[in-house]
């Protein structure tokens, strides 16, 4: 995807409830208000607490403002907090240009711990995550997170990656100004070592 | 913190819905704001509170809904001008109220705010509010974008004045609840006006035939400023094939449907930004562009049946059109409006192919959705009073094995009618409606009804509408247990304050109100427990079930772990004790991950034992108590 090209981007962070996802999809359009572009997010909540699936659809135009939710099959890039929620978000909202940004880390539902439900291999969610985009990039952000002092951070990882990617036109630093006008000095240093961590985990693919 | 009383007119921010509604309120002048929260409408009253000092803002949240409204109005009629916000379900509480305010009138703008949620993504209802400016007389607005919103919400202050009337704006989950670009506007400086009731006019319904009679007069001519609005506008040739009528949230599903089909040419679209009283001129003009008309809106055929209504009145001179919409089935009759169903029925009515993605794609795709999707339920947090509490009425019950169940309010506990809860909730889903229902099942003895009935009830919900219901079983000496699940907090919503708290919206130190003394005076029999305490609890909840006469209360006590976590590091590291977890072989049915079900405690299938998630477990440790075989251990944090 050339990232300078498009009059319109469709991002979707996706994850579980509790891991940020909100948070990360709003300092991402707030980043780009700040430079100009129409934003809207439309977010699921209510039960973003309370272990339910968690999406938020984050759309860019230089043009006007879009509509809150992203028509069917019309995504972008996928963030994927928790991998099988990237993979679910694909299958409504993915196309065969999708780029695909997964966290590794399983948050098993209840209904997997209870035996009701089976939650797929990490290897198969691999596969179908690379059936249904043009490239997926896989990320240890919870992993490395907690190396950090806490998993929550996983979301600012995962953004550091989605940027050095450069899939959408906006740079690392522009991204650190919004973050810097949001959090206090402790929060904002944890935060951007958090971004500048998952930059290192992803190398961009060759143009064309 | 909140960035609506950002004092940077032309400053263009990304705003939440219900932001840009607050900003509105801001920027007109607003004084008095109130509300009971629900979502989707709880951000509004919630960010005024956030300014209330700087702004000199009185912000309430109320006891309920229609309170909520009493203090708005009587902001209204001491001249200020004021806001009360509530979810589409609230409207019903505070309709009483308003459908004689409608005839009281007002002094100061009075905005009353309905957020509506279509789909019901986080409701029991999917109920469209809007019938309820039809049936008071009262203007209705609804907007389209998050600009729209603030613009309106300011308008709608000098609207309700000039009217006399409240003037109701509608928001849905996906305008209120979704964020966009806006630009601020000035804010008026803070006024200091001496506040003041106007005794010289009658504030009353009466005479109530003139009063209503001056209703439909002041909408009659509200339809001619409604025609001018600029809220009202049309994107399209002049001539379409078809035109799409839409509000709200419709009119940017609309315009991405016609791009993605390339209809640019074909269909043009109406937004009607002031959806009751309709405005007749502008409507019947409109409709004269195309003998094809599509209804585009969410929940029910409002717009849709009241521009046919139009159209009949006027058929002689806009001649014949076909209707498509809900009534067509062209549009589903129920949950959210999206740029798909739109274009579905632009397709099905131009026979426009369209396809969102290829063929190979979307068959990979199915198949993944089919094989690998593992369902999501929605569950208590790790930590969480409610499944303790559950935990322990469910083995009651079960002990006292005389089929006895449980009815609900509203509330993250009533999550409980599902798996997290033991699928012990039986019915109910109205605030204060579960204690209702029992005092009723609890005076069906002299017909043979011996079911032991338990009435689950928040800390916030009895203030909100249970207390009458408590009254009312008591009084009759209804045979019921209720139970008080005290969190203190109004936890779904958002840890907003209640009366029980001892703080309110302005952060100030009150004095609580005491549930257990308000219980004990309406004459039930009151208990207290902390839900951690499983045996102690239960037995609880068994002396209550096994006592036959009159009311009991348990208060089961103890701080939603959201704030808990907030406050305080966990207390405890739990871990599994793999010699001791005899898994499947147990015999215990894998009590800890099938039955009790805190999102902290994982199968491992590999090792087929239980094992604790780390990053989930927030280590509360009272799942220790439940292991058959002590292999749950929880060791206490330095």
């Amino acid at each position: 995807m050339s990232s300078s090209k498009k009059e319109s981007y469709n991002l979707i962070i996706t994850g579980v409830g509790g891991q940020g996802n909100v948070l990360s999809s709003q300092l991402v359009g707030q980043a780009f208000v700040r430079k100009g572009y129409f934003v809207t997010i439309g977010e699921t909540y209510g039960a973003s607490q309370r272990g339910g699936s968690v999406m938020s659809h984050i759309r860019i135009s230089s043009r006007k403002q879009l509509s809150p939710l992203i028509p069917k099959g019309k995504a972008d890039v996928v963030v994927a907090l928790e991998p099988v929620e990237g993979l679910r978000v694909l299958t409504a909202y993915g196309n065969s240009e999708t780029i695909a940004i997964a966290n590794t880390r399983p948050i098993y539902p209840v209904d997997v711990t209870a035996g009701q439900e089976k939650y797929p291999e990490m290897e198969e969610i691999e596969k179908a995550l690379a059936r249904l985009s043009r490239r997926v990039y896989t990320i240890p952000a919870t992993e490395k997170a907690m190396q950090m002092g806490s998993p929550i951070l996983g979301n600012m990882i995962m953004i550091g990656a989605l940027l050095e990617l450069d899939l959408l036109p906006l740079s690392a630093g522009e991204f650190q100004e919004t973050l810097a006008k949001n959090f206090d000095e402790r929060k904002l240093s944890i935060n951007l070592r958090a971004l500048e961590e998952g930059k290192r985990c992803v190398h961009p693919a060759p143009t064309g | 913190m909140s960035v609506i009383d950002l004092d940077e007119p032309g400053k263009e921010l990304l705003l939440m819905g219900n932001e840009a509604i607050a900003r509105g309120a801001l920027e007109a002048g607003v004084k008095v704001c109130t509300a009971y929260p629900g979502t989707p409408s709880t951000d509004i009253i919630e960010n005024l509170a956030a300014v209330a000092k700087s702004r000199g803002l009185y912000v309430e949240w109320s006891i309920n809904e229609k309170v909520a409204l009493e203090v708005a109005a009587a902001a209204s009629f001491s001249g200020m001008r004021a806001i009360c916000a509530m979810k589409q379900n609230g409207l019903n509480v505070a309709a009483d109220f308003l459908n004689v305010l409608n005839l009281l009138g007002v002094k100061g703008g009075l905005v009353l705010v309905t957020c509506d949620d279509p789909s019901a993504h986080s409701s029991n209802n999917e109920q469209d509010a809007r019938y309820y400016a039809r049936m008071a007389d009262l203007p209705l607005l609804e907007p389209a974008t998050f600009q729209e919103a603030k613009e309106m919400t300011r308008w709608a202050f000098s609207l309700s004045e000039e009217t006399g009337s409240v003037c109701l704006l509608r928001g849905v989950t996906r305008t209120s609840h979704a964020r966009g670009n806006v630009i601020l506007g000035p804010l008026p400086p803070v006024d200091r006006k001496k506040a003041r009731f106007d005794k010289s006019r009658p504030w009353r319904s009466q005479p109530v035939g003139q009063k209503h009679s001056q209703l439909h007069e002041s909408l009659a001519r509200l339809e001619e400023v409604f025609s001018a609005s600029p809220y009202n506008e049309y994107l399209g040739p002049k001539r379409p094939e078809v035109l799409i009528v839409t509000c709200g949230t419709g009119w940017l599903y609309s315009q991405e449907a016609v791009e993605l089909l390339g209809l640019e040419g074909s269909v043009g679209i109406l937004k009607v930004g002031t959806t009751w009283p309709l405005p007749a001129r502008l409507v019947v003009e409109n409709l004269q562009r195309a003998d094809k008309v599509l209804f585009i809106e969410e929940v029910e055929p409002f717009l849709e049946g009241n521009v046919k209504e139009l159209a009949a009145d006027y058929s002689m001179e806009i001649g014949p059109k076909v209707f498509f919409g809900k009534r067509s089935r062209h549009i589903p009759a129920c949950g959210e409006m999206d740029t798909d169903r739109v274009i579905e029925a632009l397709g099905k009515i131009l026979k426009v192919p369209y396809r969102a993605r290829d063929s190979r794609y979307e068959e990979k795709a199915q198949q993944v959705a089919k094989e690998m999707l593992p369902n999501r339920s929605l569950g208590f947090c790790p930590g969480c009073p409610h499944r303790a509490s559950y935990w322990s009425i469910k083995n009651a019950l079960q002990l006292d094995n005389r089929e006895g169940f449980a009815t609900y309010d509203i509330g993250c506990y009533a999550l409980a009618r599902g798996p997290a809860g033991y699928h012990l909730l039986k019915t109910g889903g109205v605030m204060g409606t579960g204690t209702g229902l029992a005092s009723g099942f609890g005076k069906f003895a002299s017909f043979g009804f011996d079911q032991p009935v338990v009435a689950m009830c928040g800390d916030s919900t009895f203030f909100h509408a249970a207390m009458p219901a408590l009254a009312n079983a008591s009084y009759n000496k209804s045979n019921i247990v209720m139970i008080v699940l005290d969190n203190s907090a109004t936890a779904m919503t958002g840890f907003q304050p209640h009366p029980g708290v001892g703080r309110n919206a302005l952060g100030e130190e009150m004095t609580p109100i005491d549930i257990e003394a308000v219980c004990r005076a309406f004459g039930a029999k009151v208990e207290v427990t902390d839900p951690f305490d499983l045996g102690g609890t239960r037995k609880k909840v068994l002396q209550a079930l096994e006592d036959p006469q009159g009311v009991r209360v348990i208060i089961m006590r103890r701080k939603c772990q959201m704030l808990k976590g907030k406050e305080e590091k966990p207390p405890f590291k739990v871990r599994i004790d793999p010699q001791k977890c005899l898994g499947e072989d147990c015999g215990c049915d894998r009590l800890c991950t099938r039955v009790f079900k805190c999102p902290g405690l994982i199968w491992d299938g590999k090792a087929g034992k239980s094992r604790v998630d780390e990053v989930i477990c927030v280590g509360c440790g009272v799942c220790a108590d439940i292991c058959p075989e002590g292999a749950i251990l929880k060791e206490e944090k330095a």
